[in-house]
């Protein structure tokens, strides 16, 4: 660097020398990078934000698992073997129910975010304890709804399609189960540890999670309830 | 009670098997022995076992990857001695269901057991030091990575002391793969490991996806990346998008194993035909994965030992990227004679064909990189000019596998196996014998002895092509692969030609062997005092070697490409150091053993999954959940670094930087 200011246009020779792709300005925006973004000018990202992107990378990877698992359904749709088909195992009523549930626990676990950000521990837990009631409910009619088709024996078993079906519904049910296993060792967190930056990350994470997992049963309400009662 | 498992699962009637487990059992225990008698736990637990350093992380990826490597090289060379003496009227020395656990185990342990824990391992050592960060996005993770890695590898081997291993293949295509026609554990082996390792993988994915685009030191913008940190972005990125397609293509051939399920049987609507399109969607990105950090390596060397900046550089990331999308429209070139149409396989045809456009930017500019520039033929770079040279002509034999009517005729034929060893052995082992000798001195502060590591490739590179030249040969005559026993007499030279040449790569192995046994003893003549024993360019040799444990004592500031060449330059322009900065008090993340936890409760509920012991399956499992449970209660996360002892390390680094800056100076004079 020199001491004394350079003409400006030494100082643009300077730059496109030094920076011939004008990688340290953003392109897109008179603004500064921001500070602890992680976006290269400024080094690491903090701790929150990196926390964050990890984890919506997994969820990424874990909407691929399911994807596999929507094609398998796709593919072995007609492949009943001569058994039972897609119309004959949706129960609308109670899939409506479980929808309702699992949407209204989501707009749940969002207002214990909410409570989160205002730091209220009371309201964490009450909307986090709803949003868990609610996912049991959703667990618990899908189990019910299992539990009646074996009883007609309608099981995995029986035939390809049934397999695609049972794995496809059954491993999201796997999934809101887990999820609330983690529901309930977050409560027991909040309520010992309090809101610490780690706990407030993990809280991100669940709250993610959670919505990822409704947004993956509106797949499967659309493509095995809602296309599978009207096909 | 223990499920299937019972005294006849251990194999006491057939000798290979129970020898070589004999030997095994004896060597583990011999080593275990030892480390209790020296009184080493202390020091490997709390050093090696619960690390969450990412270069100790990466260091053990590398030793099980060798490890592993040598277990599948001894199946190799079980299978090319086999077929070189069962012709016409012998039958050989190894039965058919046994060669068929052999060339299955050679296969899974090579791709899942060898190459990924090397390709990982490297990643894991190299890349947040390139980034100049002090460690990977999220260190114990990283840590459960490896350990639930080591765990699949523990499942593998133990098949050949406890019951069987698959007889299927390295894929196990179903329906030879379902209940009703591999009924033995062999599978369940196989899918239990390869489930285990992958979820390991998957989150090594999650963590260099994070690393690379949130971790970078001040001043490091994408375009400032070295080429190493780009394919492995590229491969962590294919490991996220291809992971989960294997964890949900074995769950699905679990489910039909154990519970009778019908994803992919031959009957009740079962289709073994979406076996193969889905284990090809996860198979095809994997082979990327495996050579996109083969190619990181390969870029690093040519320009460092050609003295000149990689040439294209823009190029070569766009190169990069290309190729990480495009893998993933590929895969039904694995079975074109699946028999989809015309419009199906030209589609797959075409898009294989345009993936080597990719490729071919990044051959010429390595070549470009070499032009004009002063070549130094150090064993690194050997490797990499024999990669090119067997690289093309691997890559030439794909793109002519990659036309339909030409792979209908040598489809599953000894020509196909001859070209993914030559694209294989030559794109990623290559490249990881390469990037070995490249990088030690910044592991373990001394360099790899040259003559024995020359030695080494030369016995390598003939011995590669004597092995596998005969085979392309046979397999346009017909021989078809996977065969225990030939009939025709006239095969007979060439497959003998075959065994010799893995002959040489024995030898070449010992050459490596001996490398690093005379490495060590001459460890204080081969010392490397400055940090850069090969005049780097990027970040990694701006530190000491070995480096310490937080990397860099201030967190470097790039200001331009090629970070650390810009700032060596200076120096020796300058004849003096940057200004000793204010050094600062740093924090590290804690050790932890949740990893090693997780993954010993992992192989108990793999091994009591593959012999259907639920109880103990749930235990286990239960286990590993209580030990993530406990672990985040932990309170402590990190520790502080004092900025004394921070001063006291960074300042033996510069009392020997400038002893090296004199030295520059004197000779500069004298010249």
């Amino acid at each position: 660097m020199t001491d004394h200011p350079l003409p400006a246009a030494v100082e643009t020779v300077r730059r496109v020398r030094e920076d011939p792709h004008r990688l340290g300005h953003r392109g897109h925006s008179d603004d500064r990078p921001v500070e602890g973004a992680g976006h290269g000018e400024t080094g690491p990202a903090r701790k929150r934000i990196i926390v964050g992107y990890g984890f919506w990378i997994f969820l990424l990877s874990d909407i691929v698992m399911f994807a596999c698992f929507f094609a398998a359904f796709a593919v072995q749709l007609h492949a009943t073997a001569g058994g039972p088909g897609i119309k004959d195992l949706v129960e609308m009523p109670r899939v409506a129910w479980e929808t309702a549930a699992l949407l209204l626990s989501s707009y749940t676990c969002g207002l214990s975010f909410a409570a989160t950000n205002a730091r209220s521990k009371l309201w964490t837990q009450v909307f986090l304890l709803i949003t868990g009631l609610l996912g049991l409910v959703f667990v618990g009619l899908e189990l019910f709804e299992f539990i009646g088709l074996a009883q007609r024996g309608i099981v995995p078993q029986a035939s390809g399609f049934l397999s695609a079906f049972f794995g496809l519904v059954g491993l999201h049910g796997v999934h809101v189960t887990l999820a609330g296993m983690w529901l309930l060792t977050m409560m027991a967190q909040v309520q010992l540890k309090g809101f610490r930056p780690e706990i407030v990350h993990r809280l991100i994470c669940f709250n993610l999670f959670w919505h990822a997992l409704d947004i993956v049963w509106i797949g499967i309400f659309t493509i095995v309830y809602l296309m599978g009662a009207t096909a | 009670m223990f499920g299937k498992l019972s005294w006849s699962a251990i194999p006491f009637d057939q000798p290979i098997p129970l020898i070589t487990s004999m030997i095994l059992i004896l060597v583990i225990g011999g080593t275990l022995g030892l480390i209790t008698w020296k009184r080493w736990w202390p020091y490997l637990w709390n050093e090696w076992i619960t690390s969450v350093d990412h270069k100790r992380i990466g260091i053990m990826y590398v030793l099980l990857g060798v490890v592993m490597l040598i277990r599948g090289f001894a199946d190799a060379i079980m299978m090319r001695t086999q077929q070189a003496v069962a012709i016409g009227g012998s039958q050989g020395y190894l039965e058919p269901e046994h060669y068929n656990q052999i060339f299955s185990a050679h296969g899974t342990i090579m791709i899942f057991f060898a190459a990924m824990p090397l390709v990982i391992g490297f990643m894991n050592f190299v890349v947040p030091l390139q980034l100049g960060v002090r460690d990977v996005a999220f260190p114990t993770m990283n840590s459960v990575s490896f350990w639930l890695t080591a765990s699949g590898a523990l499942l593998v081997n133990l098949s050949l002391f406890v019951g069987e291993f698959a007889r299927t293949g390295w894929l196990p295509y179903p329906p030879l793969s379902e209940g009703s026609y591999s009924p033995g554990v062999g599978v369940d082996y196989y899918l239990w490991a390869v489930q285990i390792s992958g979820i390991g993988t998957l989150m090594t994915g999650i963590n260099f996806v994070t690393t690379v685009l949130k971790m970078r030191c001040p001043g490091m913008s994408y375009l400032r990346m070295p080429m190493f940190c780009w394919t492995s972005l590229g491969a962590s990125l294919l490991i996220v998008a291809a992971f989960p397609v294997l964890t949900a293509t074995l769950a699905m051939l679990s489910l039909d194993r154990v519970f009778g399920w019908h994803f992919f049987t031959a009957d009740a609507g079962g289709n073994p035909m979406m076996f193969m399109n889905l284990i090809w969607a996860w198979g095809h990105p994997e082979v990327y994965i495996l050579v996109l950090p083969a190619f990181g390596i390969f870029s690093e060397i040519f320009s460092t030992f050609s003295g000149k900046p990689l040439f294209g550089y823009r190029s070569m990331v766009a190169a990069t990227l290309f190729i990480c999308v495009v893998s993933l429209t590929v895969w039904l070139h694995h079975f074109f004679t699946m028999g989809s149409g015309p419009a199906v396989n030209t589609f797959f045809g075409i898009s294989t064909s345009v993936i080597a456009v990719g490729t071919g930017v990044k051959i010429y500019n390595w070549i470009f990189t070499m032009y004009g520039g002063r070549v130094r033929m150090t064993v690194p770079m050997l490797w990499s000019m024999g990669f090119i040279f067997t690289f093309v002509i691997g890559g030439m034999t794909g793109v002519l596998l990659a036309v339909p009517p030409a792979d209908f005729l040598v489809h599953n034929s000894m020509f196909l196996v001859a070209h993914f060893h030559n694209v294989i052995v030559g794109g990623v082992v290559f490249a990881l014998f390469a990037g070995l000798d490249y990088w030690f001195p910044k592991a373990f502060g001394f360099r790899l002895h040259e003559g024995w590591g020359k030695a080494s490739f030369w016995f390598a590179f003939f011995g590669f092509w004597v092995t596998f030249t005969p085979l392309y040969v046979l397999g346009l005559e017909g021989m078809t692969r996977r065969l225990q026993h030939v009939n025709i007499e006239a095969w007979r030279p060439m497959l003998q030609i075959s065994a010799l040449g893995v002959g040489l790569l024995v030898i070449g192995a010992a050459c490596q062997v001996i490398m690093l046994v005379v490495s060590i003893v001459q460890r204080d003549r081969l010392r490397d005092d400055s940090g850069d024993p090969w005049d780097g360019r990027s970040l990694e040799w701006a530190t000491a070697s070995p480096a310490p444990f937080f990397n860099f004592a201030i967190m470097p500031n790039v200001e331009g490409e090629e970070a650390y060449w810009g700032i060596k330059v200076k120096a020796i322009e300058s004849q003096r150091l940057s200004e000793e900065p204010e050094y600062h008090d740093i924090e590290m993340p804690v050790n932890s053993p949740v990893g090693f936890f997780t993954a010993a409760f992992a192989s108990v509920t793999g091994f009591a999954l593959i012999w259907q012991i639920w109880w103990l399956a749930g235990l286990g499992f239960a286990a590993a959940i209580a030990g993530f449970v406990v672990f985040a209660w932990r309170d402590v996360h990190e520790f502080h670094v004092p900025a004394a002892e921070v001063a006291r390390v960074e300042r033996a680094r510069r009392a020997s930087r400038e002893a090296l800056l004199e030295q520059i100076a004197a000779e500069g004079a004298t010249a």
